[in-house]
């Protein structure tokens, strides 16, 4: 039995044939897509390692079922960089050294952008801690994320952040 | 994961239909199913997807100033509501100190009732469990059990709710608005989730069908909204699941308490309401004497499951905290860290 | 001084606070890790692991998973390929006996006991969960009681269990103040983001893999001595790990169980552990007990320092935390004695992690000290520095350099320490909340391992520095190749320079925070060998601006050679090469240690970590709301890395004091928190302020270029400086680690 389903990833529109129902969005990404950017750090919503924006929300990929979000819009980290210009938070990233090994990085990159769209955190640091605190980082970035997260805000364009302060 | 059928019903009734078949189950976002059918610890076989129902993803003013919450609103869209917030700030802070924002973003307001134990023998198939398998046993019983329930735990199951919004919902008269075979009915929310007793796997008093719709706070809740608060002792300033945790709020009339509400969370297998704790407050001095009196009858009851006496006097102790930060008012906003006590304090110190 | 360390080129990349140069990869989703990885016609394995600490596998129904759509096959003791070498066969003490369904015996939870290939990763897991074993169960061991503890042969890495000097028994017998105290200190895992996983493609008789690897050449040399082949007939690839902490030291057995996999279905295979299935296979940090005796003088004095430990390893191979260690380096007393035994219990072989010995070791020595101070009525730095070893104190040899003292001073002047009030609980914020200050010293020996590696200059002027060097995280992508373009005397940018895979020269173990030391040191060695051929054409060539200049009288910059004592006159690299007609250069380099120096001298980095604990007087919650670590380690090659290198460290400390712990299973000798959700490492707003200040320390002993190495010293000293401010503020000593917060309820 296949399953077929539309998802518009990284802006572009994608008919695929689930095979399978179990298959998450995660699985579905880096196994099937080869988009390999998402990572897998728990497979069970406990690191954010996985975080993708869908329908513009930050979310774990490995607890969502790709049957069921039919019709939505993705966005991974191989989407975020626009025409070889990175966004502002991949430059802060690098800047502010807000990783080590870059595993969770993606995740945390991901998430950021999504926090920075749900405009409540502002440029309160222990709100962006707060906010960033479902992406696990076990080689102890946190200070540089936070950094990161702070000077990015300050320099992206009011489209990129939804409008929010 | 086992393989199961998927179904994406086009109406409530196709839904309850669909669902009433066994080994059937409903999917919301999946951040605590697919975490369970991931774990082997539970297994459906047919899965009947509600994210695609069409009118359940609002929240409505009603008339006579209700407020319903319907079972598809996600937890980040409720406490974000400006408005909602601001009538049931306890809600909100509860939902904002719950899990991580990405899990927020996806789950749902009916997920966040049906979510289950978090109890390590529960999550452990390995291990006897009689939710998982009636009659099986429980190993948490004499386990390492440090985190069990404390009140309302049979030697049956000692498990915990793992909520943090359902603990002010509970304190607030929520109401459960439920779909099944039979047509609608509405179940208060203290009466939604059963206690052990000698048949832990039956966890709510759902039939098989039956859907929920939605959450309705009653407009006498709104009159908390200026001493109403929900604070978490976890072992992790975030991302972490209550040890305990206490809404409180009160309605003041003078120097008098006119209306205390109090539950509790992470001490039993449902959300705990404490009406013997409202009963000490209601008239009473809100002062930390009358909230030491109240704790007291809140956990009177209470007993150890095992190797967690400390969690009794852990909860009285947030009950005093509570009340004294409900009494002290809402503040503006819900705290950079929601429900800590490393919140800031609004002047005077809290800790004293 | 030795010779070419005085021939170093401060050009202009050593010392530079670069940004990583695999950072665009990384912020991009572009560095591919090994599960990244898709080989034409890949299955996907998953493994079975035991649900029991000891017993035997009776059953598996193997038919059911078999008949799963899109399972391909089971692999189980019955099929699995046979090995060259057993897998229990220990030829080297770094060769760690590995589960490889050798037989149906379990040893541990955990352990491995089949594998399930599928075409999907979906059918493959299912799979597993339809094989549902069944077994002959044995009672468990758990807990440091459970057996008696015997005298390991060795611990750590072949040291002596026990080490003494004078007598502990006199020295306690002379002093005023005396205190017995004893610490316990939990089992962690390393649980590094990226699981432990591989994909391995058997061809033409040969092995191709992608894994995350700290060891490319150990990993090579164990899967040749396993699988029966040519070593140099295994291609490894690992230019990235998504952290490793010492659990990617040397081959795991499921990675070893994807190579099998691959054999039994002659096909691409990936394997990757589910997140709970690192609880066991994969090594951890062993639990300990360690009991103190300490003894001072009315001036605060130490006259006897007695360090025993009693930790755990598993019942069928060695590893032995060695948490003495710390007290035979870092306090003065006369009489010192460390001891270690062990129990065997019905655990997975325990392994190194990130601070091996010194991290339990520290966090409870510090916390000891802190608890002498206290008897003696004296501020905790200023006991420290009373008793300050101005030699290493068991071995009596002079230190290589070291510059705690002025860690601790500018540490404590950083985090404002002389503002701390002696007595315990008697300081609050503006909250009400309860504040405590401590502070604990950082200490991590520097090491040396071997490493080779080579380089080549052409004479179009371009370069490449060749290495099996391995990133999991601490920069070696950046470091390394500063280092590569110092020693040519080339901009960073005109060096190729690679790394991470196992075609490339040995680089040894990115471990015992000796990597950058160690492989840095090959690196330079090589490049300085060109450089030096170099010379030689130039200053021998009547043609050259530089003849005459005699070697060691020329700078290499830039892409020239330039005369020491007149730098206007020189030469570039191509202009000697293409003169003297040579396409290349080539240049190898070897590092190693100096026996003659370490013989000599006691190399260790220090520092010292100030921490700030906030505690809620009535509820117990704790959180670290500042640590400040100060930290000698030699030269530093990139400032931005080795601070993240000490924030990381730090964190760890953190973890260590306030949250990893296993909760195991008395009964059933399970792990019943094996997830991310239940086993608490910090989360961002657990670090709300974390500092690392860089002091400046020069050592012409340890290597050519003067690196101690950071990666794990920063976690020492921090834990117990956050065990002594919890005490501080609370006035209650909890006396085994993780501190809870019932524990702190009063």
């Amino acid at each position: 039995m296949s399953f077929p389903i539309a998802l518009t990833i990284n802006g572009q529109r994608r008919a695929i044939n689930l095979d399978d129902p179990r298959v998450t969005l995660l699985d579905l990404l880096r196994e099937r897509l080869h988009l390999t950017g998402s990572k897998k750090g728990c497979d069970r919503g406990q690191c954010g390692a996985c975080t993708v924006l869908v329908n513009g929300r930050r979310i774990n990929s490995c607890l969502a079922l790709a049957v069921s979000l039919d019709g939505a819009e993705v966005l991974t980290i191989e989407g975020l960089a626009e025409n070889g210009t990175l966004h502002p938070l991949q430059a802060a990233f690098i800047e502010h050294d807000g990783f080590q090994c870059g595993f969770c990085t993606p995740g945390q990159i991901m998430s950021a952008v999504g926090l920075i769209h749900e405009g409540d955190a502002g440029d309160d640091p222990e709100r962006i801690r707060e906010a960033m605190s479902g992406n696990l980082c076990r080689c102890g970035a946190y200070r540089g994320i936070t950094e990161a997260v702070i000077e990015a805000q300050k320099n992206m364009p009011s489209r990129m952040n939804g409008g929010a302060a | 994961m086992n393989r199961f059928e998927y179904i994406r019903p086009a109406s409530v009734a196709e839904a309850v239909a669909a669902a009433s078949e066994p080994g059937a189950t409903y999917l919301g976002a999946g951040t605590n199913l697919l975490d369970l059918m991931k774990g082997g610890i539970t297994k459906p076989t047919r899965l009947v997807d509600t994210t695609h129902l069409p009118g359940l993803d609002r929240i409505e003013r009603l008339e006579g100033g209700a407020v319903r919450i319907g079972a598809l609103v996600r937890n980040t869209d409720l406490a974000y509501d400006q408005e909602f917030s601001k009538t049931f700030p306890s809600v909100a802070e509860a939902v904002l100190a719950g899990a991580s924002a990405q899990l927020r973003n996806a789950a749902t307001t009916a997920g966040n009732l049906m979510q289950r134990t978090r109890c390590a023998y529960f999550y452990d198939p390995a291990s006897a469990c009689n939710k998982r398998e009636p009659g099986a046993g429980c190993d948490a019983l004499h386990g390492a059990n440090r985190t069990s329930a404390v009140v309302g735990w049979s030697e049956h199951c000692v498990a915990t709710h793992p909520s943090d919004l359902c603990v002010p919902l509970v304190a607030l008269d929520a109401v459960v608005e439920i779909d099944g075979k039979a047509g609608r009915r509405e179940v208060p929310l203290e009466a939604f989730h059963r206690l052990p007793g000698d048949e832990p796997q039956r966890e709510t008093v759902l039939e098989p069908g039956d859907l929920i719709v939605a959450v309705r706070l009653p407009v006498e809740a709104a009159a908390f909204a200026a001493r109403s608060r929900y604070v978490k002792i976890r072992e992790r300033t975030s991302y972490a699941f209550a040890l305990v945790s206490v809404a409180a709020a009160l309605h003041l009339e003078g120097d008098r308490v006119a209306e205390a509400r109090v539950a509790l969370g992470g001490v039993a297998l449902k959300p705990w309401r404490a009406r013997e704790a409202e009963a000490i407050l209601d008239g009473a001095a809100p002062d930390e004497a009358s909230y030491r009196k109240a704790a007291d009858a809140a956990l009177a009851a209470a007993k150890p499951s095992g190797d967690n006496a400390f969690k009794i006097e852990l909860a009285r102790r947030l009950i005093v905290r509570a009340l004294t930060l409900a009494a002290a008012g809402t503040p503006e906003r819900v705290p950079a860290l929601p429900a800590s006590v490393f919140q800031a304090a609004q002047g005077s110190a809290i800790h004293a | 001084m030795p010779e070419n360390a005085a021939r170093i080129r401060h050009g202009s990349s050593i010392g530079q606070p670069l940004t990583r140069r695999d950072g665009l990869l990384k912020v991009t989703g572009g560095a591919t890790y090994a599960a990244d990885n898709h080989p034409e016609g890949l299955l996907h394995a998953v493994t079975a692991v035991s649900t029991i600490a000891r017993g035997r596998v009776t059953h598996l129904d193997v038919a059911a998973a078999r008949a799963h759509p899109g399972v391909v096959d089971v692999m189980t003791p019955e099929n699995a390929p046979k090995l060259a070498m057993h897998p229990d066969k220990k030829d080297t003490p770094f060769t760690f006996r590995l589960d490889l369904l050798q037989d149906s015996a379990v040893r541990y939870a955990n352990q491995p006991i089949a594998v399930v290939i599928a075409d999907t990763l979906e059918a493959a897991t299912e799979g597993v969960a339809l094989l549902a074993p069944r077994y002959n169960v044995e009672a468990a061991r758990v807990g440091l009681d459970a057996e008696k503890p015997i005298v390991p042969p060795s611990v750590g890495v072949g040291e002596p269990p026990d080490a003494s000097k004078g007598d502990v028994e006199a020295g306690l017998g002379e002093a005023e103040t005396r205190i017995a105290t004893t610490y316990e200190t939990a089992s962690q895992y390393h649980n590094a983001m990226e699981p432990h996983a591989i994909v391995a493609e058997w061809k033409d008789g040969g092995l191709s893999i992608d894994m995350p690897t700290q060891g490319l050449s150990i990993a090579q040399g164990r899967l040749a001595g396993l699988f029966g082949i040519d070593p140099k007939k295994i291609h490894i690839r690992s230019p990235f790990l998504g952290g490793g902490f010492g659990s990617k030291g040397t081959p795991a057995g499921p990675q070893v169980l994807g190579v099998m996999a691959a054999k039994l279905v002659d096909r691409p295979v990936k394997l990757v552990l589910r997140r709970e299935q690192m609880f066991g296979p994969v090594g951890h940090r062993a639990q300990t007990r360690q009991s103190f005796r300490l003894g001072t003088k009315g001036d605060g004095t130490l006259t006897a320092l007695e360090h025993c430990t009693l930790t755990a390893s598993s019942t069928f191979d060695d590893f032995f935390e060695p948490s003495g260690g710390v007290s035979h380096t870092l306090y003065a007393s006369p009489n010192i004695s460390a001891t270690h035994r062990a129990v065997r219990l019905d655990i997975g072989t325990p392994m190194f992690m990130r601070a091996p010995g010194e991290a339990s070791g520290s966090a409870a020595l510090e916390s000891a000290i802190d608890e002498m101070a206290e008897a003696c009525g004296m501020d905790p730095l200023e006991f420290r520095l009373k008793n300050y070893a101005e030699k290493e104190p068991l071995s009596g040899k002079p230190f290589s350099s070291k510059a705690l003292r002025e860690c601790y001073r500018q540490g404590a002047e950083a985090f404002g320490w002389s503002a701390r009030k002696p007595e315990p609980r008697s300081m609050r914020d503006q909250d009400g909340l309860l504040v405590g200050w401590g502070v604990g010293t950082a200490t991590f020996p520097a090491l040396m391992m071997q490493a080779q590696a080579s380089a080549e200059l052409r004479a179009d002027g371009s370069a490449s520095m060749l290495i099996g060097a391995h990133d999991m995280g601490q920069g070696a992508w950046t470091a390394l190749a500063q280092i590569a373009a110092d020693s040519l005397g080339l901009d960073l940018d005109a060096v190729e320079f690679r790394m991470g895979s196992s075609d490339l020269p040995n680089a040894g173990i990115a471990g015992g925070s000796a990597h950058t030391a160690t492989a840095g040191d090959a690196i330079h060695k090589a490049g300085s060998a060109i450089i030096a051929q170099l010379s030689e054409l130039a200053t021998q060539d009547e043609r050259s601006p530089l003849f005459g200049a005699g070697n060691a009288g020329t700078i290499a910059r830039d892409g020239w050679l330039l005369r020491r004592d007149d730098e206007r006159r020189g030469e570039s690299f191509s202009d000697i090469l293409k003169r003297a007609g040579r396409e290349r250069i080539e240049g190898q380099g070897n590092a190693g240690s100096d026996k003659a120096a370490r013989e000599a001298y006691a190399m260790h980095a220090h520092g010292a970590v100030f921490a700030e604990a906030k505690v809620d007087p009535d509820l117990g919650q704790v959180r670290v709301t500042r640590l400040v670590g100060a930290f000698a380690a030699g030269r530093i090659i990139n400032p931005r890395l080795v601070r993240s290198q000490y924030y990381g460290g730090m964190i760890w400390g953190l973890s260590f004091a306030l949250h990893e712990h296993t909760v195991m299973d008395k009964r059933s000798g399970r792990p019943m928190n094996a997830s991310l959700a239940e086993y608490h490492v910090p989360v961002n707003a657990d670090v709300p302020s974390v500092e690392a200040i860089l002091v400046e320390e020069h050592d012409p002993h340890v290597n050519a270029l003067g690196i101690k190495g950071v990666g794990e010293i920063s976690i020492t000293g921090t834990a117990g400086a956050i065990a002594n401010a919890v005490f501080h503020a609370t006035g209650i000593r909890v006396r085994e680690l993780p501190i809870t917060l019932d524990r702190l309820m009063g």
